[in-house]
Parts: structure tokens; C-alpha cells; sequence
């Protein structure tokens, strides 16, 4: 063995490279610095700017289990669902504390997440996509069903929140909801590159590579794919009850498919499995999402339907994907 | 002599088909040990009811003397089973290095773990590479599987497998698909394998075979034909008639 102190000078460089490939690099700063910009610059733009971001979080939350985990799933809004109402049915009922209530709704998507992985994450491929529609299908009933403390179709209402740590309140400009929602995002993305650069997160992507292999050396791949659902679920539950503290409304399509396969466009739209997809295709979305109903409040989605798909067809790694073969090709080019 | 690895009385059938019948096997440490035999004789069969991802209808696994007829294929693993397939299971978008260290890692337990821990990251990225460097493909390191010719994604399925440090190494036609101009790499690995290793190896290559084993094993029809050394095997005139009659080379 070589001492600890000495061993710098002699690791070779490939080992090197892939122990300090989560060093983070500049790059990785330019969000935080657009979003804290975006602040000053668009001042009439900051309730939906919240709202991007609570997005942004969601679909990081799937790009965990889709990109790194692979597991396709088209019922992510269930855990979305649940987290929303969790902080929205507490803020209700009389528990007006905005980050125990956040914590709350993570915890209860995660426990959904948890018991549901459990059982649909012994299926894989159409089974299981199948199995996470009949998911957020079922929530989404129960949750109609349930109208005496969801609000039904009508939407909960009433949610009143006190101010984050007693002292800000959410204004009517929406200035405190951004910085709330922007700051538990870095949190979350703080916590999920973490993650997909452990020797977890290494484990999941070598699943998703290799299924057979994985099994072959020892992994517990069902234990780890459960885990990674449950967290994921989790983060989707933060990112809902969000948006209930921030909207002050919980609507009955948080747990809907259509919000499932939105938040898979998003991502699509992004890049899966790159953790900075959901940094591009969600806001990309949105604020496509945003003009395209003011020019065409009627037919907008033809418009997303048409980019996602030239995206799918002739760019597999969305955005990121052809800024990378960009990136490609001017270095070819200096060659 | 003790058994590493031994099967007792094995027996497996779907419905009436018997694929493996009353197989007794035993495999020495250290030992280079050849299973052959024609087409449909059983051999996957035998490897799949030993790592486990077949359940014998009757008797007995034994690695290092415990039973491990009821252990899944991960807890097998763990005890020191490794295995090689015969089409290559790769993480073909990753690295050479990282192909091995996901193994290394699953074998010292950190495979799991979320936060931290940068030493126990540098051992395994630092023993991953120290077996590149033995199995000479270290060049290749930070290179994805899938850009390398198929021969060396070969060398890096036994890698995966070496990963693990295990007692007993199953290699399940390694030389397969490998075009001859490159065989001879897969050769000079296997004849380097670590000696205390007890590698058996299912073959078809009969020049591999012959020259690497110690003790050949025929499978016939789901059942053990003889067992003895590479001479014996070769003097063996039932051998002859329904295996290695068929084919011109021995």
C-alpha cells in the first residue's frame, strides 16, 4: 500500500478522474446565477418563476428514478399529488408552519412511494408502466372521492401559511414564494448530485446499464431500486407541497396522468439522466407553455407535441443533448 | 482435498424433461476444471442451478462446505461465487474502470452507500485499476466498454467477475465470439488467473480446454459421462463416440 500522503503523486489519472468526477465545475453555478438574476431582471414574472422551479425539482425527482435508475414509470404526479395535498390538508386543518408542512408532504410521498415500490418495482417494463398509471389513476380517485378534506373537484382551499421562520411573509408579488421555492430547490439538487455520484447512485446507473450484471455481482438491485422510488417520491412530495404553500390551491390534476407525462416531456425535452435535463426542459416548457397559450390559448400543445416530436426523433438527448454535440463539433472544427 | 465448491445428488426437470440428473460434482481449490459436452447436454443448466438462478428439483449446493441450496443468487455471490457469461453483460456506456469498480464496491459492501466516505471511494477506484494494470487492459481504462473491439470486452467480462475476488470463478465460454486474431488475449488471461482461484470453465474450444484444464468434466444428456484428466478424456472412447467423435480436432 502507499502512504496516504504520498499517494496523490502517484495515483494514475484514470483513477483520479473517477474519484473527483463530482469536483463541481463553474458550469454547474449558471442556474443558480440565471435564477437569481431572472429575480431582478423580470420582476412581473415571479409567481410563475416559482412555479418553474417547483417543476424543476419535480422532474429532477423523476430524472433520479428515469434517467439514472431506469425505471419508466408514467404515475410520477402521484407522489406530486400527495405531497400537495399533505401541506395543503395541514395548512387547512389548522398546521400553518411552512417547512415542518413541507417536510410532512415529502415524508408521506416517500411513505406512498416506499409501500407502492414495493410492490410494482417486482415488475419491470410494460408491467410496470402499467402498474404506475393504475397508481396515480387510483390516488386520483381517491383523492375525488375524498372530497369532505380535499375539496374534491372544486380544488382545496383555504390554505393560509405563516411566514418562513416567523418572519417572511408570502406577499401578493410573489418575492417570498420565489425565494422559497427557489432555495429548496438548490437543496434538492444539492442533495440528488449528491446522490447520483455516490457509490448509490454509481449502483442505479449500473442497473439501468446492465440489469443481469448487476445481479451477478451481488447487488440487492430490488432493495436499491425500492430505495431510490422512495426517495424520488419523496423529493416529487417536497416539490408538491410546494406548490400548495405557494399557490395557496391544491386543483384535483396534481395526481393526474396528464401532469405525469408532462413532467416525462420536461424531462424529455432537457435530457434524461444528465440531473441538469430538468434544469432546461422544465423551464423550457413552461415558458413555452406560457406564450404559446397567449398567441393560441387553444391548440399551445399542438406546438409542444411538434418539438418533442423533432426532440425524440432527431435529438435523443434533448437540449443537452445537442449542446453537447455542439460542443462536439466546434472542437472537431478547431482540430 | 477439500471441495470448494460441490453439488451433491443435483437434479433438475421441467415436467418430464430432465436437464440435470444426479450430477456429483466437486471442484478443488486451485483447481482448473473443464465442463464439456455436445449441445443441449445441460452445461448452462449446471451453471445456472449453481449461481442460483435455477432451483434444483433435488439435492445439494455446497460452497466452502455450507449449504447453499436455498441461498439467492446474491448471497451466493457474496460467499465467493463469480461468474462470467457467455454474451458479454457489460455496463456498456460506462468506463472500463467503473465496470470494475461497480463490482469492487458490491464486494466490499459500499455499493450502497449515499454520502461520504471518500476513502472507501479512492480504495475501490485504486483496486479497480490495480487489476486493470494485472490484466494489462489499464491503457483502456477510461475508455467506454462499447468503443472497445469485442476480444477486449471479452478480458473485461472476466474482469468484472475477477472484481469480486472470488473462491470459485465459473467462466461460461469465455472465448466466445471472439474472432481468432484475438483469442490468444483471452488465453494468456485465463492461464494468468490468480492460482488459488478454483475456475471452471464451460467450453466448446477444445484447443482452450485441452490446454488449460486440469480436469475435464463430460455432460452428457444432463448427466456427469466421466470425469477425469485431459488425457483420460481424450483416451475415452465413449467420449469419443458422442462428442468429440463429431468433431475432427482432438
Amino acid at each position: 500500500m502507499i502512504p496516504p500522503g504520498k499517494s496523490s503523486l502517484k495515483r494514475p489519472p484514470a483513477v483520479e478522474a473517477l474519484i473527483k468526477r463530482h469536483r463541481l465545475r463553474p458550469i454547474e453555478l449558471l442556474p443558480w446565477a440565471i435564477a437569481v438574476a431572472a429575480y431582478f431582471l423580470f420582476p412581473g414574472y415571479l409567481a410563475l418563476g416559482a412555479q418553474i422551479f417547483i417543476m424543476v425539482l419535480f422532474a429532477l425527482s423523476l430524472d433520479l428514478i428515469l434517467g439514472y435508475a431506469g425505471i419508466i414509470t408514467l404515475g410520477h404526479a402521484a407522489f406530486f399529488g400527495v405531497g400537495a395535498y399533505t401541506a395543503g390538508i395541514l395548512a387547512v386543518q389548522g398546521w400553518h408552519e411552512p417547512i415542518s408542512g413541507l417536510i410532512a408532504a415529502g415524508v408521506a410521498a416517500a411513505v406512498v412511494g416506499l409501500v407502492s415500490g414495493l410492490v410494482i418495482l417486482r415488475t419491470h417494463g410494460l408491467t410496470l408502466l402499467m402498474l404506475t398509471l393504475a397508481i396515480v389513476f387510483m390516488l386520483h380517485e381517491a383523492a375525488n372521492k375524498a372530497g369532505f378534506i380535499t375539496g374534491g373537484a372544486d380544488g382545496l382551499q383555504g390554505i393560509a401559511i405563516d411566514p418562513i421562520f416567523g418572519a417572511f411573509r408570502f406577499d401578493m408579488f410573489g418575492r417570498t414564494a420565489y425565494w422559497y421555492a427557489l432555495v429548496v430547490l438548490f437543496l434538492g439538487w444539492a442533495f440528488v448530485r449528491l446522490l447520483v455520484h455516490s457509490p448509490f447512485g454509481r449502483s442505479l446507473t449500473g442497473i439501468r446499464e446492465n440489469v443481469v450484471r448487476m445481479h451477478a455481482i451481488g447487488t440487492p438491485v430490488r432493495r436499491r431500486l425500492v430505495t431510490a422510488y422512495t426517495i424520488s417520491a419523496g423529493l416529487a412530495g417536497v416539490a408538491g407541497g410546494l406548490l400548495a404553500q405557494t399557490t395557496e390551491f391544491v386543483a384535483l390534476n396534481v395526481i393526474s396522468f396528464e401532469l405525469s407525462g408532462a413532467v416525462l416531456i420536461m424531462l424529455i425535452f432537457g435530457g434524461v439522466g444528465r440531473l441538469y435535463g430538468a434544469f432546461i426542459g422544465a423551464p423550457v416548457y413552461m415558458i413555452a407553455e406560457d406564450e404559446l397559450a397567449k398567441a393560441d390559448p387553444v391548440y399551445w400543445l399542438f406546438w409542444i407535441g411538434l418539438i418533442l416530436i423533432l426532440l425524440v426523433m432527431f435529438a435523443r438527448g434533448g437540449i443537452l443533448g445537442l449542446i453537447d454535440q455542439a460542443m462536439h463539433l466546434v472542437r472537431w472544427r478547431r482540430k | 482435498m477439500t471441495a470448494v465448491l460441490e453439488t451433491r445428488g443435483l437434479n433438475k426437470s421441467f415436467g418430464a424433461l430432465q436437464v440435470a440428473q444426479n450430477i456429483n460434482f466437486r471442484l478443488e481449490a486451485g483447481a482448473r476444471h473443464a465442463l464439456i459436452g455436445p449441445n443441449g447436454a445441460g452445461k448452462t443448466t449446471l451453471v445456472n442451478l449453481i449461481t442460483g438462478r435455477l432451483r434444483p428439483t433435488g439435492g445439494k449446493i455446497f460452497l466452502s462446505g455450507e449449504d447453499i441450496t436455498d441461498l439467492p443468487p446474491e448471497a451466493r455471490v457474496k460467499r465467493g461465487l463469480g461468474r462470467t457469461f457467455q454474451i458479454n453483460q457489460l455496463f456498456k456506456g460506462l468506463s472500463v474502470l467503473e465496470n470494475v469498480a461497480l463490482a469492487v464496491a458490491e464486494r466490499d459492501g459500499v455499493g450502497g452507500n449515499m454520502f461520504g466516505a471518500a476513502r472507501a471511494r479512492r480504495a475501490v477506484a485504486e483496486e479497480a485499476y490495480a487489476l486493470l494494470e494485472r490484466l494489462r487492459i489499464a491503457d483502456d481504462a477510461l475508455k467506454p466498454v462499447r468503443e472497445l473491439p469485442y476480444g477486449r470486452q471479452r478480458l473485461v467480462e472476466i474482469a468484472i467477475a475477477l472484481g469480486l475476488n472470488p473462491k470459485v470463478l465459473l467462466l461460461d465460454e469465455p472465448a466466445a465470439g471472439v474472432p481468432s486474431t484475438e483469442s490468444a488475449i483471452i488465453l494468456e488471461m485465463i492461464a494468468g488467473l490468480p492460482p488459488d482461484i478454483a475456475v471452471l470453465i464451460i467450453e466448446h474450444d477444445m484447443d482452450l480446454v485441452f490446454r488449460f484444464a486440469r480436469r475435464i468434466t463430460v455432460l452428457v444428456q444432463g448427466a456427469v459421462l466421466v470425469e477425469g484428466t485431459p488425457g483420460e478424456i481424450a483416451a475415452d472412447t465413449r467420449v469419443r463416440e458422442v462428442y468429440l467423435g463429431e468433431r475432427s480436432h482432438v
